[in-house]
């Protein structure tokens, strides 16, 4: 399976992501620049975490307008897996592929820990390779990852299974409902705040995160089998 | 050319902890009458003359990207630049 990690000026994620699926996965991946009009030749798409244009205006929100979201939107529309982690995430709510915002944690602070997260739906092709309810330890790093969205929004999230993981011990930015990611409703589309690409082996803290990795290529493989 | 000033404030339905921190530290400053503060940002635009009609322009720019409705409210004023 080949993935690209796509790179905006500014993504700094960008060589844990490219690690993980290459050394840990053993999976192609590519930097792919947020310039490039073609994302044809993927078959998933990782959007990493960091501060693209120095989170100017609002995090994620210069990013959105960049060439390459036009493809991640072509993308998302033919179904390919696309996975945001952190910026990536709130370039996607920005980019409207999923619905909600990330606001100033409430505490106002920049948090950096591993935390606690429930995998609330594992019937997803991010998290078929956890247990229903499974705790997880990811690290975060974000000072804008208070999840929003109103109150309509939470009910269809709630509705269609779409919220994938939540904040378990602690609720570390005041998210809604303890929210840390979620899927677009057709599901193949994960944003969330944690960072599984940092918790890939066991030398460097841990190894919780690349099960979410694992599912992508799982289901991914399936789907082609069946085509073939 | 026009002068556009738009003015982006977070939608009252969300909660703004740097106006609430900002509320805290004026009232230790002994401001007591202080109800409320919001924080938001300030904007302004030059708009070179042009046949699109400039409030439509605007609105569009404001939706598209200087702010996000999710969370934001905006308004905006016309102005002769000078």
């Amino acid at each position: 399976m080949k993935f690209a990690v796509l790179v905006f000026p500014g993504s700094n994620c960008d060589l844990d992501m490219y690690h993980a699926i290459k050394d840990e996965l053993g999976e192609e991946a590519e930097y792919v620049w947020h310039d490039t009009k073609d994302l044809s030749s993927y078959d998933g798409i990782l959007l990493p975490g960091g501060f693209s244009y120095g989170d100017y205006l609002r995090c994620g929100a210069i990013a959105r307008s960049s060439n390459v979201m036009t493809e991640v939107v072509k993308a998302a529309e033919a179904g390919k897996p696309i996975l945001g982690v952190c910026n990536g995430f709130q370039i996607l709510t920005e980019a409207g592929l999923l619905p909600g915002a990330l606001l100033r944690n409430k505490n106002l602070k920049f948090m950096c820990r591993t935390v606690d997260l429930k995998v609330v739906n594992n019937n997803t092709q991010f998290t078929n390779q956890y247990a229903k309810d499974e705790i997880i330890k990811v690290p975060i790093a974000h000072g804008e990852g208070n999840y929003y969205c109103d109150e309509d929004t939470l009910q269809s999230l709630k509705d269609n299974n779409q919220i994938v993981f939540t904040y378990s011990s602690e609720n570390p930015n005041g998210s809604l409902e303890d929210i840390a990611g979620i899927v677009n409703e057709r599901g193949n589309v994960l944003g969330m705040m944690p960072h599984p690409e940092r918790a890939v082996n066991e030398l460097i803290g841990g190894a919780d995160g690349l099960a979410v990795f694992k599912s992508i290529v799982k289901q991914w493989r399936e789907s082609h089998v069946n085509q073939a | 050319m026009k002068k556009v000033k738009v003015y982006v404030t977070l939608r009252e339905s969300v909660l703004d902890p740097q106006g609430s921190a900002v509320k805290g530290s004026l009232h230790t400053m002994g401001y007591k009458e202080v109800a409320d503060v919001r924080i938001g940002k300030y904007l302004e635009l030059q708009i070179e003359p042009s046949d699109r009609d400039l409030n439509v322009v605007v609105k569009e720019m404001c939706e598209k990207l200087l702010t996000n409705t999710v969370i934001e409210d905006y308004r905006f004023e016309v102005e002769e630049a000078n």
